[in-house]
């Protein structure tokens, strides 16, 4: 019984990802930081994603300070807190999020400001899906081992 | 042997064990290219700070093996990081970065990288990276080797040919050597470090002598002076007077080079016996092939002009004698590009093609040296800032070969004097598109759609993604016909003839990618002189209209915008394919509606918007369309999609995929990698 339940629980991560897949939000980047998980690094990919948060939400909160401003003019600098956030977007692949600071590379580069706005709006919304998306993710993957090692001593 | 080497065992097993140093500021990025260089058996060591690393890499010269490092840091500038480790410590060092902006990537190179990777990094990039270690080292003991005990080729210069010569490398390792090799003088270690090198096993057991530049001139120098015939290993060796040069390398040296001296002396004989029939023929003969030959054609009677004083003036023996002069032809890129054209001349059929070409060959690369009668290419030089450039291109359309000999662009112009005036010109466009040259070039054009195109040049050069398939998409929707068939028989004539000289490979990649980004030009230049005449085919326009309907009226449209989105949209996947990548009406999977829903639709609308706008300027038009999009998004999708009921999400992330080409496209050049 135990058993069955972490097959479901996989199946269920399973299709939670190919929903994610399909849906563009992650791409084979993501694969390859699964790829990268193995027994000396067990929680690689929730490590790496962790730090993808923290830092996205850094860069999200300056944008937003510099979008803010009245007088705001240094595209210069949301282009380096973009080109950064484009950067670990896509080293994990979440490639939605990434299509989005390309646009906003794009309204950055025209210096244009409304164009900015609209784009770092999207850009929450669809980080903020990836997030929910992604710890929903984990929550399976954890129940899943917890599953699994419960199961363990049973049955290899 | 075993004395040299150093004792460390993992230096053995190279590349394991490779000592890296990674930098950058993004844990994300670090951390993950950490894990991704362990995986590849590598010693990692990682910093965020560039100062950091600096120290690091100052305390201990030898700690490392070779750098990676992010462009962009807060506390100090990539390049500058670079350049530093590259004059202190002369390691290799791999830049990384998010943004492949083509500028960006030639700083890089322009301040030593040996490499720039785009991120995300892949692990099968990372896996080769240490040949930029072995190469580095590779040359710097052969520096060693060969000039060790020598006066002559010690300076800076000798020592820089010798390098790049050797490793068929960009300028820069060249430099980057010149830098080493000067530095080796100083410093201690390095020596050291070299003389572990020598142990790789290849200059080990059989020091392998690298025939340079420098070295094979003396060669063929002191074969010429023997006499051909009477060359002999050992006077040659004595002749040409070089330490660790042996008998031996002279031979064999001396036998391939007598092999290729045969096979240029039977294409020269066939191409004599073109330049004698045509030096005794009249001007109008010399006319009607001046095609294909050196250029100069745009007035014909100016090319004409030049062509006959040129060909009177010597006589055909001179020039097989100069064909099979070695001194002539034995050197770098300009032999090989004489050989291709021969090749070229012995390929195509047609006897009017064979003109000429060694002269021709010679443009683009401003060697009087070679050939020295001959005064076409300096004509050709004068012409050069004039005018257009393209290899040599036939009249009929059939007949081969654009060469775009040297890397800058070539100086051929285009005949404009024959019928198909339209392919010319727009073949010329597209070269030049290819070469993303400054605007100046696209002046010439006489043709109307030259002109449309000339301002799009910088989007077109660059959403270079896959000619191939660029061409064949635009070839079924939009092409007229001869101009595609333009291109593919260059492609196949070019390859053939650059087969022909299989020792210019580096021509023949030159010539591939030129073809390659002939073919893409094409099509970005038959997309170009579409949008003119705003008769888009109905698949284009269902495109736009899918896209939300902006473009409805097409003249609100600047043609720029238009033409960069057919464009990026071609290179996902071809005609309606983006779209259909999109939509991927048979999937049932999704879901995306649902989700959306919570979020409001009108959020998908942005990123279009936000592009859109920026083109178009004229807000009320903007949120007219935005309304229009909205309530097209409220019904099922659109006119033309019409079996899917939720493409929303697909659609924005196809749109959204096509911003990103578009925007790369506009605002970037071509990343490097896609």
């Amino acid at each position: 019984m135990l058993g069955l339940g972490a097959d479901r629980l996989r199946a269920d991560m399973n299709r939670l990802l190919a929903l994610l897949f399909h849906q563009g939000v992650l791409d084979e980047q993501f694969l390859q930081l699964q790829q990268l998980q193995d027994e000396s690094s067990p929680n690689f990919v929730s490590e790496v994603v962790n730090i993808y948060f923290h830092e996205s939400e850094k860069l999200l909160r300056n944008l937003r300070g510099l979008l803010m401003e009245k007088e705001f003019a240094d595209y210069k600098k949301m282009g380096i807190h973009l080109n950064q956030f484009m950067g670990s977007s896509s080293s994990i692949g979440a490639k939605r999020v990434r299509n989005v600071c390309v646009a906003f590379r794009a309204a950055s580069e025209q210096t244009n400001r409304a164009g900015c706005l609209r784009a770092l709006e999207l850009l929450e919304h669809e980080y903020c899906y990836l997030k929910n998306k992604l710890h929903e993710l984990f929550q399976i993957e954890q129940q899943r081992a917890l599953a699994a090692g419960v199961r363990y001593p049973m049955q290899n | 042997m075993t004395v040299e080497q150093r004792n460390d065992d993992p230096r053995d097993q190279f590349p394991i064990g490779m000592r890296v140093l990674a930098v950058d500021d993004d844990p994300t990025c670090l951390l993950l290219l950490e894990t991704l260089l362990r995986r590849c058996q590598y010693h990692v060591t990682t910093t965020s700070q560039a100062i950091t690393a600096l120290n690091m890499l100052r305390e201990d010269k030898n700690r490392f093996d070779l750098v990676i490092s992010d462009v962009h840091m807060p506390d100090m500038d990539g390049f500058k990081l670079l350049e530093l480790v590259g004059l202190e410590m002369d390691l290799p060092v791999i830049m990384l970065s998010a943004n492949g902006d083509t500028r960006l990537v030639m700083k890089g190179i322009t301040h030593g990288a040996c490499d720039y990777l785009l991120k995300p990094i892949r692990i099968e990039e990372l896996k080769n990276i240490w040949q930029h270690v072995i190469r580095r080292k590779k040359f710097d003991s052969t520096n060693q080797k060969t000039s060790g005990n020598q006066d002559r080729s010690n300076d800076g210069g000798g020592e820089g040919e010798l390098v790049s010569a050797g490793t068929g490398n960009s300028d820069h390792s060249g430099k980057v050597n010149k830098k080493r090799k000067d530095q080796n003088e100083d410093d201690d270690e390095d020596p050291d470090e070299n003389g572990h090198d020598n142990d790789d096993p290849s200059t080990q057991k059989k020091p392998r002598v690298v025939w340079s530049v420098e070295l094979h001139r003396k060669f063929v120098a002191a074969v010429n002076q023997l006499g051909i015939d009477k060359a002999v290993p050992k006077k040659i060796l004595d002749l040409m007077n070089v330490e660790k040069l042996t008998r031996e390398n002279v031979a064999s040296h001396l036998q391939k080079y007598r092999l290729y001296l045969k096979r240029i002396s039977c294409v020269a004989n066939q191409q004599a016996n073109m330049v004698v029939a045509l030096s005794s023929s009249d001007s109008s003969y010399l006319h009607m092939n001046s095609m294909n030959g050196l250029g100069n054609f745009n007035p014909l009677t100016g090319s004409m002009q030049f062509q006959n004083p040129a060909f009177r003036s010597f006589p055909p023996g001179g020039m097989i004698g100069r064909l099979n002069t070695p001194s002539g032809l034995g050197l770098r890129g300009l032999p090989s590009s004489g050989m291709i054209q021969l090749g070229h001349a012995q390929t195509s059929g047609n006897s009017n093609n064979q003109v000429k070409f060694q002269p021709v060959t010679l443009q683009g690369n401003n060697n009087g040296s070679i050939l020295p009668g001959i005064p076409m290419p300096y004509e050709l030089d004068q012409q050069r800032n004039k005018g257009l450039h393209i290899g040599d291109l036939s009249t009929t359309i059939d007949d081969t070969a654009v060469f775009p000999l040297s890397n800058s662009l070539p100086d051929v112009k285009i005949a404009t004097g024959n019928g198909s005036n339209n392919v010319i010109s727009v073949t010329n466009n597209m070269l030049m598109l290819g070469h993303c040259q400054d605007a100046q070039a696209g002046r010439e054009f006489g043709n109307h759609s030259s002109v449309s195109v000339a301002p799009l040049k910088p989007e077109f050069c660059s959403p270079l993604q896959d000619p191939g398939r660029c061409n064949e998409n635009w070839a079924n929707s939009v092409q007229p016909s001869g101009f595609q068939s333009n291109s593919f028989p260059l492609n196949d004539r070019q390859k053939h003839a650059a087969l022909h000289r299989s020792s210019s490979r580096d021509n023949m990649s030159v010539m591939a990618s030129q073809i390659g980004v002939n073919q893409f030009d094409a099509s970005s230049i038959a997309s170009a002189s579409f949008r003119p005449d705003n008769s888009l085919s109905d698949s284009q326009s269902s495109m736009i209209q899918g896209w939300g309907n902006l473009h409805k009226q097409d003249s609100s449209c600047r043609p720029n915008l238009m033409s960069s989105s057919m464009n990026s949209l071609v290179p996902v996947n071809g005609g309606l394919g983006p779209l259909e990548q999109g939509l991927d009406l048979k999937n049932p999977m999704y879901h995306r509606n649902m989700d959306f829903d919570s979020m409001g639709q009108p959020n998908y609308v942005d990123p279009l918007m936000v592009k859109y706008e920026e083109v178009e300027k004229s807000t009320m038009e903007t949120l007219k369309l935005k309304q229009a999009y909205l309530m097209d998004q409220q019904r099922p999708q659109g006119s033309y999609m019409s079996n899917n009921f939720d493409p929303l999400g697909d659609v924005v992330s196809a749109m959204m995929k096509q911003e990103q080409d578009k925007a790369e496209g506009e605002f970037d050049a071509y990343p490097l990698r896609v």
